[in-house]
């Protein structure tokens, strides 16, 4: 089982919303479209449904052409940001809802909602409608429903984003483990680099319409083919300066900052892109490099602090574990772990991925 | 803690007060003064107990009018609210085609009631109206003025005209607020058409059609001015409902004490069907 999409376009008007993109999914996997709003995750979503049809291009399904395919014949299923139920059936009959259409009996139906309202906790509310229940149970319904109807591909578009804060921690745990000996594609839209990472699976980086990156989450993260790729995959935001590369002596262009590359790379100018965890309070890896920061922001969230600091033009955020205590307007001392950093190139693409 | 008393804040609600009063109560009151007493000229007036109302309440001609508001309200809303859900269904979402519709929808709503009625009197005339002519031309015999069954008809329809729109309108504020991942949702499912429209559309306009079902009902159960000028409740008796009644009795016949008397059961009808319709609309909202 596998669903490609083949130099798929969408125009809408003047505007084209998805630029040619050629995608390959493989059974048995979850694929995180990560990108931030407009970037094309629910289109590129709905398209693979059949929801909508894409201006030019193909989309294979088993091996069979499906573009243009209604999407009642595709047997996927779609769980969206919104709590989508039918409001005046209870949740047993919301799950029951996708099976009950396509002419499954009663014994079976029963069997298989039992099932699934089990795996989601929904078991005690099956007879309540969907008002009674609060955000995480409504969105446990519609899960419900995409999962018991044996779909070969389920589409979760950002099905965590309304939902509180603990509610979307839990949940997100436990989405791998519900896919995890199903037969089927799972596709899963998500603007949080941290969701993408969770999940694991594979994850296609998305900008304004494009697909950026393709490949297996942890290689999408650590080795990111070019810069917008690893701005798209990083939250807080990456830090990139420019830096020039003499022998093994690199420097920052806008101050004096100096440390020992070991990366393989000819001499001359690049960007770096530095992941906010990568500059601390505290030293870390064998490598790190010491820079001065004049504190301008500092949030504390408990486990962890963000620090935005300036040097010269540098305007950067460091993410430390631990309280760590810096007063706005503040000089500190901050640690660069350069075993980390990323270089690119001019042409913004990834050059020490050796 | 405590309170500062300050009494002067009780200024502000002297004008709601006094509108109030002057806008419902007193005329209220006179109405009722009017119901329990025999009203002669030079303000002369013989108390008279609950007679009118034991009157109004057993009389024939009460009955009769009361028989057809009910009739026809009945079946105006019988008609309106499926063709407004009907047209509000059909009606473009996006485009051009948004405000025409809409522009259009509205009309009928903008013009007064006596030119409703005028309009369509002079529309339905069987000898030089468009409707009546064309009607007669077909070969129906139709004359609104001496056949009631004309009448009726004429008048639905024209009611018909008038106030589908605002079902339509409502309807259509509550089909645009259906989020389109429900329709997407139901289409994944790979339901028909009507389970969309019975399991999505018809539950979450629930709440707008309770509205115009209302509405529908209050004002078309307190028709007075279309009717009047269409028909003058002709042929007959036939199309006097409650309000045409109410005025030939109370201005016609200037029998003051039974109007008024018929005028407090009137408005109690109203209020006790609004009242029992809410209720059971709001009871089922409980539920869900």
């Amino acid at each position: 089982m596998s669903l490609e999409l083949k130099n798929i376009e969408k125009k809408v008007g003047i505007n084209t919303h998805i630029y040619s993109t050629s995608l390959k999914l493989e059974k048995n996997t979850i694929n995180v479209l990560l990108g931030s709003t407009l970037a094309g995750k629910t289109t590129l979503m709905q398209i693979m449904a059949g929801l909508d049809k894409p201006t030019s291009g193909e989309i294979w399904f088993n091996g069979k052409n499906v573009t243009g395919m209604k999407v009642q014949k595709r047997n996927c299923s779609m769980v969206y940001q919104q709590f989508i139920n039918y409001p005046n059936y209870t949740v047993y009959e919301n799950i029951a809802s996708p099976l009950a259409i396509t002419g499954v009996n009663d014994d079976e139906i029963k069997q298989r909602v039992g099932k699934v309202a089990e795996l989601l906790k929904l078991s005690g509310m099956l007879n309540k409608k969907p008002d009674e229940l609060s955000g995480g149970q409504q969105q446990r319904t519609a899960l419900a429903r995409a999962l018991v109807k044996d779909s070969d591909l389920i589409l979760l578009d950002e099905p965590l984003a309304n939902l509180d804060f603990k509610l979307r921690e839990e949940l997100r745990e436990e989405l791998p483990k519900l896919f995890e000996d199903r037969d089927c594609i799972v596709v899963y839209a998500t603007t949080e680099p941290s969701d993408a990472l969770m999940i694991g699976g594979n994850t296609a980086t998305l900008l304004e319409g494009k697909v950026i990156q393709y490949g297996k989450t942890l290689d999408v993260y650590n080795k990111p083919e070019n810069l917008i790729s690893a701005k798209v995959f990083s939250d807080p935001p990456m830090n990139i300066a420019q830096i020039t590369k003499s022998g093994d002596n690199c420097k920052f262009t806008d101050n004096d900052v100096q440390w020992k590359s070991s990366a393989k790379i000819k001499d001359g100018t690049y960007k770096i892109g530095i992941r906010p965890h990568n500059i601390t309070t505290y030293k870390e890896g064998n490598n790190s490099v010491e820079i001065n920061g004049k504190v301008q922001i500092s949030e504390l969230s408990g486990s962890e602090s963000l620090i935005h600091f300036t040097n010269g033009n540098l305007n950067w955020v460091s993410l430390s574990n631990g309280t760590q205590q810096k007063n706005v307007g503040e000089d500190t001392k901050l640690y660069m772990n350069t075993d980390e950093f990323l270089y690119f190139d001019q042409n913004n693409r990834l050059v020490n991925n050796g | 803690m405590n309170k500062t008393i300050n009494q002067k804040a009780w200024y502000f609600v002297i004008p709601v007060f006094v509108l109030v009063a002057f806008n419902a109560a007193i005329p209220l009151m006179t109405v009722v003064n009017y119901s329990f007493q025999e009203t002669f000229g030079n303000n002369v007036f013989a108390w008279e107990g609950t007679r009118w109302f034991k009157q109004i309440l057993l009389s024939e001609r009460f009955h009769a009018s009361l028989g057809r508001q009910f009739a026809f309200t009945f079946i105006i809303l019988l008609i309106q609210i499926p063709l407004g859900i009907a047209i509000a269904l059909t009606m473009p979402k996006k485009g051009w085609g948004v405000p025409v519709c809409l522009i259009l929808m509205s009309m009928p709503l903008l013009i007064p009631w006596n030119v409703v009625g005028a309009m369509w009197n002079i529309f339905a005339l069987p000898d030089i109206g468009f409707l009546g002519y064309s009607l007669n031309a077909m070969g129906f015999d139709y004359n609104f003025t001496q056949q009631p069954g004309d009448a009726w008809f004429t008048t639905i329809l024209m009611d018909v005209w008038h106030w589908t729109s605002l079902v339509v309108l409502l309807s259509y504020a509550g089909l645009n607020s259906i989020q389109p991942a429900y329709y997407q949702a139901a289409e994944i499912d790979g339901a028909s058409r009507w389970a969309t429209f019975r399991y999505i559309e018809l539950p979450k306009m629930k709440k707008v059609l309770t509205l115009a079902i209302l509405l529908r009902f209050m004002d078309s159960f307190m028709i007075y001015t279309e009717p009047f000028v269409l028909t003058g409740g002709g042929p007959g008796n036939t199309t006097a409902f409650l309000s045409i009644d109410l005025v030939k009795m109370a201005l016609g016949q200037f029998d003051l004490g039974p109007a008024a008397a018929m005028s407090l059961i009137y408005f109690f009808i109203v209020l006790l069907v609004c009242w029992v319709f809410y209720n059971l609309m709001m009871k089922n909202e409980a539920q869900s």
